[in-house]
């Protein structure tokens, strides 16, 4: 194995008061994967904005190719040869595929101008090579997640990259999209790159690593060869504790049907989706990304309208699009974009809990913040949310803890019917396993639960029922104890329809 | 839709959207002259050509500030600072030849737009806060600078005064002038790293900065060049009108904007270019001028122009929708 | 306690009050007239409209959008009012009434435009702006309707008895503790900070989006057309180009009072303190024999400086944060 293509040694930054990485050190070598893995809030966003020019370390050095290196800006990050793929993928919507890749390193004719055919033909010669059926004119605007990762893929392979980063990139793809990816940065790896890979998703770090590091609350604690290491082993080092069993779904009373939706369609999204789920049930519904899943519950919670069907909570029948009927029938919705859709959050953490419940909270139409601060300290004791005060903005919280602020907002407003769109998604082991606790606990109470879940391993631990989605509809409705891997998997790829 | 089709439709849709004003203009233009031939006399449209250079030149350098997700709302102050200062030069005993003044009125814009980039890019502040305040400084310094003169054409040099008025072929120089500029600037926009990038930041700053991108100093020369652009619409101001007072080019700013927008510039940045805007400046002045030769109260003038504001962003909007609906069409059945 | 006597101290709002007070003392030092009662009517009268105005339009930014049409339509109230007193109508009530419902039907037109088509409030009331003033300019031509019964006239600027001070104060008074107390203390007020920094997030917590900038663009609608109820009464002319510009004195009065352009903070104290401030500005000035003209660039210099001025500071301070750290880099190994 040859020596450290990209070094990091001692490097500390800090947010204000906040130390997000205390003298880490890192060593990525050429033609080898490297993950990294820690909890939410151990400093790993830190480390990949800073190899990627976005942040400046407050100390430490890195090194490339044995010299030191300083990354000021992106731009240097770039010409380095350091490509980064974000969770998120950051394109132009207006600007056409080809232009989001080529941008700012346009092919050029004399006098400086743009040469557009040869930024279209190498834009089809990059996307043959990834063996994508992609308009190189059309505009970024409309492209699914998983083409847009594409996009960002195309773009790393267009310069030659030397470091390919990759902040969880797998968080919104279906496993073929994953599949796919993988082959990509393991041709980029073989062909001399060095790949840090960063993921929540153990089967998918030791099928592509060979190397795993792990931090802790900004600090580092290891790097071992993935050969000498066990996904326990891992969690063990990320957690720093013992973690007990991951899904601990109680058998519980099943009691009368909470939730009865019928016939729900909306044109291009969803089409003709029946169910019911009845308290004490947890029903997952499954799918892969795209099928519509969360289409289904943002309609049914009156955040879209919905072109036929009907709702019906408790036995009442709900308006279409009536947010304010469905908080007030008992349905609660823990959203999947837990940032831009969860929480608001410039808000203080008390703001954002009672923010459903402001009318209830109100005496004769008015708030003089009493009423609002006793009930936000009640529910963030009863989940343990860690704030260092009710009154901070909740972006200043840790992923998990935000998640929890966010399962206090709805459970104060004490729902019959909970919604849960992809509720462990980007939060740590610990509190994964605490909000799996809390559903369980939950449904043991007669809350009727609808996860909605791209963890395969979720699904089965956690529900008693899996409803599959399939490209806009209802493929399949399969009892816990025939719920396997397998079964899932093809309803929610229309196998054997 | 075959996918050719879509793909044509895709890629000319900014096309489409020009062709739609011009059609407008044409149809107004038609309509006008049938009800009176005269609309069409040389002299009409060289009145009609020179009033719309003004507020398309200052289009054109707005256009380049809305594509970065920006405004600026001081381009009719920084006009009527410059005028002024041109005509005070030349109306005085200072000799200098006409191309040097001019050259001082366009730098005169570019500090202006240069001290609104720099507030901009330097202060994170919102464009829209920056440059209303310096719409009333500039215009302050214009004020109190002039202290209620005016510089009259009787004191300007004929040299000056003629080129306001000269034409060639029928189109006025002024106007020729608007039009090299508005090729410049579009082909500049289509065509170089540094105008894709003003696109790019447009549509997805955050997305632009990542990417590597100097945003600071893009949006800052963007607004020089909005500011340079109105210094030299300045210096026609002053070129064709020879009277010039403080109040040049007041309450400006609502035209220009709107011209863009009537143009297909998407107020939100991205899209858009510097022809349909300077398209739009000849369509509201068009309107101008065909309204009382229609026979209709001239006191419609502003409120067409607010419909036609509203009547553009709507069909903006439309075509949006109907876009992303196919876009997202295909990829489900993909 | 004391530490929220610390926070309200370094507050926007404080900071605001503070250069009203020192504004206030120093111009009453140093101005002959400053402390006069005639200079204080002057401040009044002048700001009351922008008041008006301001209320509804600092919850209506709070949410993140903007209406800029707010001096055309005052204008269109004038003229309105003008030409239905032309026309024979002489009930005040009346006139008022049909003001109002103008106020209402154009705010309600931004509103939908906005909140129904979805379309940016920047650009649709650059429109309505044009559109508002152009039928003012229907209505009227260049005509000025001006005889209206004294009484009227008077009465809008009548004092308060006993004092100099306009009784239309307290109307505003009123209208001001009103539209504070919606914001700062009930569940609506909760929602529109909510709406104001993420709508999305704001939409999933059952706030109804929509509805409430409707609504907003409504009420800013009916007051800008109350505001020019009093515009013509107080200078008893009704003209198409009543207030033409006024909508960048209010805005800037609701910027230097603290309350962000994106949306999401700031409050109605603030506000209240930036319309005084502005007004009190002005006419000292003018009163210290500044050029009218020239006070646009104290206005503007200070709209500037409310906003570039608190951003200026953090960023020098994350900078210096930066900076002092690395010098303890250690040196390549």
């Amino acid at each position: 194995m040859s020596t450290a293509l990209l070094g990091l040694d001692g490097v500390s930054k800090s947010y204000g008061a906040v130390a997000a990485l205390r003298d880490v050190r890192l060593e990525l070598r050429a033609g080898e994967a490297h993950a990294l893995v820690g909890e939410n809030g151990a400093g790993k966003s830190t480390l990949v904005k800073i190899l990627a020019g976005v942040h400046q370390p407050d100390t430490g050095v890195l090194t490339f190719d044995g010299k030191p290196l300083v990354l000021g800006n992106p731009a240097d990050a770039r010409a380095a040869g350091i490509a980064v793929i974000y969770q998120e993928p950051t394109l132009f919507p207006d600007l056409t595929v080809a232009e989001n890749i080529f941008m700012g390193r346009q092919p050029r004719r004399s006098l400086g101008r743009i040469d557009h055919a040869a930024v279209r033909a190498r834009t089809r010669d990059l996307f043959d090579r990834l063996g994508v059926a992609l308009d190189p004119d059309r505009p970024a605007r409309g492209l699914s997640i998983a083409d847009q990762q594409l996009v960002e893929i195309a773009k790393a392979l267009s310069f030659d990259a030397r470091v390919l980063v990759m902040d969880e990139p797998t968080a919104a793809l279906s496993g073929v999209e994953v599949e796919r990816l993988f082959g990509v940065a393991r041709s980029l790896r073989d062909s001399g790159a060095a790949v840090l890979f960063i993921s929540h998703r153990f089967d998918e770090i030791f099928a592509l690593c060979q190397t795993i590091t792990v931090l802790r609350d900004g600090q580092w604690v290891s790097t071992d060869a993935a050969a000498d290491l066990t996904v326990d082993r891992v969690v063990r080092r990320m957690v720093g504790r013992e973690v007990s069993s991951l899904f601990p779904k109680q058998d519980t009373k099943v009691r009368d049907v909470r939730l009865d939706v019928r016939g729900l369609s909306l044109a291009g999204w969803f089409q003709d989706v029946s169910f019911t789920v009845r308290g004490g049930e947890i029903v997952a519904l499954a799918g892969l990304v795209g099928a519509g899943r969360s289409e289904v519950v943002r309609a049914i919670f009156g955040i879209d309208r919905y072109d036929a069907g009907e709702v019906h909570v408790d036995g009442r029948r709900l308006r279409a699009g009536d947010t304010d009927a469905a908080i007030a029938a008992g349905l609660a919705l823990v959203p999947e974009d837990r940032r831009q859709q969860g929480l608001v959050m410039e808000l203080s953490v008390e703001r954002n809990q009672t923010l459903p419940r402001r009318w209830k909270l109100s005496t004769a139409g008015l708030l003089t913040g009493k009423a609002e601060r006793a009930a936000a300290r009640t529910w963030s004791e009863r989940l343990q949310v860690k704030t260092s005060s009710l009154r901070a903005p909740v972006s200043t919280l840790s992923g998990g803890n935000q998640q929890k602020v966010v399962l206090a907002k709805w459970l104060a407003t004490e729902p019959g019917v909970l919604i849960v769109d992809e509720p462990t998604r980007g939060i740590d082991v610990g509190t994964k396993a605490e909000v799996h606790r809390l559903l369980s606990a939950l449904a043991a109470d007669g809350v009727a639960v609808l996860m909605v879940s791209s963890e395969l391993p979720e699904v089965l631990g956690m529900a008693d029922r899996v409803l599959v989605m399939h490209e806009g509809r209802l493929t399949a409705d399969i009892p816990r104890a025939s719920a396997d891997e397998e079964s899932v998997m093809q309803a929610a790829t229309g196998v054997g329809r | 839709m075959t996918r050719v089709q879509r793909q044509v439709i895709l890629s000319k849709l900014g096309v489409f959207r020009e062709l739609g004003i011009l059609a407008a203009l044409v149809v107004l233009i038609a309509v006008t002259a049938l009800s009176n031939s005269r609309f069409l006399s040389a002299q009409s449209v060289k009145d009609l050509l020179l009033g719309s250079t003004v507020l398309a030149l200052l289009a054109v350098g707005q256009t380049i500030v809305v594509i970065t997700r920006n405004v600026d709302l001081s381009v009719g102050s920084v006009l009527g600072l410059s005028a002024f200062a041109t005509a005070t030069l030349l109306s005085g005993d200072s000799g200098l030849p006409v191309p040097v003044v001019a050259v001082v009125g366009v730098l005169i814009g570019a500090v202006c737009g240069l001290v609104n980039g720099t507030l901009i890019a330097a202060a994170r502040v919102p464009a829209l806060v920056v440059t209303l305040g310096t719409m009333y400084v500039f215009r302050g310094i214009d004020y109190t600078w002039a202290t209620g003169k005016q510089i009259n054409a009787a004191d300007m040099p004929t040299g000056f005064l003629k080129l306001g008025t000269a034409t060639v072929l029928g189109v006025p120089v002024l106007t020729m002038f608007a039009v090299v500029v508005l090729v410049i600037a579009a082909y500049y926009l289509a065509s170089y790293r540094g105008g894709r990038e003003l696109y790019a930041i447009g549509s997805e700053p955050d997305a632009a900065r990542l990417s590597g991108i100097p945003v600071g100093k893009r949006v800052t020369a963007a607004f020089v060049a909005s500011g340079a652009l109105a210094g030299l619409a300045g210096v026609l101001h002053s070129a064709r009108f020879g009277t010039v007072d403080a109040n040049a080019g007041l309450g400006l700013e609502l035209n220009v904007v709107a011209a863009v927008v009537v143009g297909g510039v998407a107020i939100f940045g991205g899209s858009g270019s510097v022809y349909g805007a300077a398209l739009g400046a000849v369509l509201l002045t068009t309107i101008g001028s065909a309204l009382p030769v229609l026979g209709i109260n001239p006191f419609w003038q502003r409120a067409a122009v607010g419909a036609l504001i509203i009547a553009a962003i709507s069909l903006d909007r439309a075509l949006v929708v109907r876009l992303s609906k196919a876009l997202r069409a295909r990829r489900n059945r993909g | 306690m004391a530490e929220r006597i610390r926070r309200a101290a370094g507050s926007w709002d404080f900071l605001v009050l503070v250069a009203l007070v020192l504004v206030v003392v120093i111009g009453a030092v140093s101005i002959e007239g400053v402390a006069s009662p005639r200079f204080w009517r002057f401040v009044i009268l002048e700001a009351i409209p922008i008041a008006v105005i301001a209320l509804p339009l600092t919850l209506l930014i709070i949410t993140g959008e903007i209406d800029l049409s707010v001096a055309s339509v005052l204008g269109l109230s004038c003229t309105v009012m003008g030409k239905l007193w032309a026309s024979g109508v002489h009930s005040l009530p009346v006139l008022v009434l049909v003001c109002l419902a103008l106020g209402v039907l154009c705010g309600a037109v931004n509103g939908l435009f906005v909140t129904r088509f979805g379309l940016p409030s920047l650009a649709v009331t650059i429109g309505t702006l044009a559109l508002y003033r152009g039928l003012a300019y229907v209505t009227l031509g260049d005509k000025a309707i001006a005889d209206y019964p004294t009484s009227w006239t008077d009465g809008a600027v009548a004092p308060i008895p006993g004092l100099t001070i306009p009784w239309m104060i307290i109307v505003v008074a009123v209208l001001a503790i009103l539209f504070a107390v919606v914001l700062h203390a009930t569940p609506v007020g909760r929602g529109l900070y909510a709406i104001g920094n993420n709508d999305e997030a704001s939409r999933f917590a059952g706030v109804a989006v929509g509805k409430t900038k409707f609504w907003l663009f409504v009420a800013t609608g009916a007051m800008s057309a109350l505001a020019g109820i009093f515009w013509t009464l107080r200078f008893a002319s009704a003209r198409a180009d009543n207030g033409n510009g006024l909508e960048l004195a209010v805005i800037a009065a609701v910027l230097l009072g603290g309350v962000s352009i994106f949306g999401g903070r700031g409050g109605l104290l603030g506000v209240v303190g930036a319309v005084v401030l502005l007004g009190v500005l002005r006419n000292a000035l003018q009163l210290a024999d500044v050029p009218a003209n020239a006070l646009t660039i104290v206005t503007g210099s200070l709209l500037i400086a409310s906003v570039v001025g608190p951003n200026a500071v953090a960023i020098a301070r994350a900078r210096l944060r930066r900076r002092r750290p690395t010098t303890s880099i250690p040196t390549t190994p």
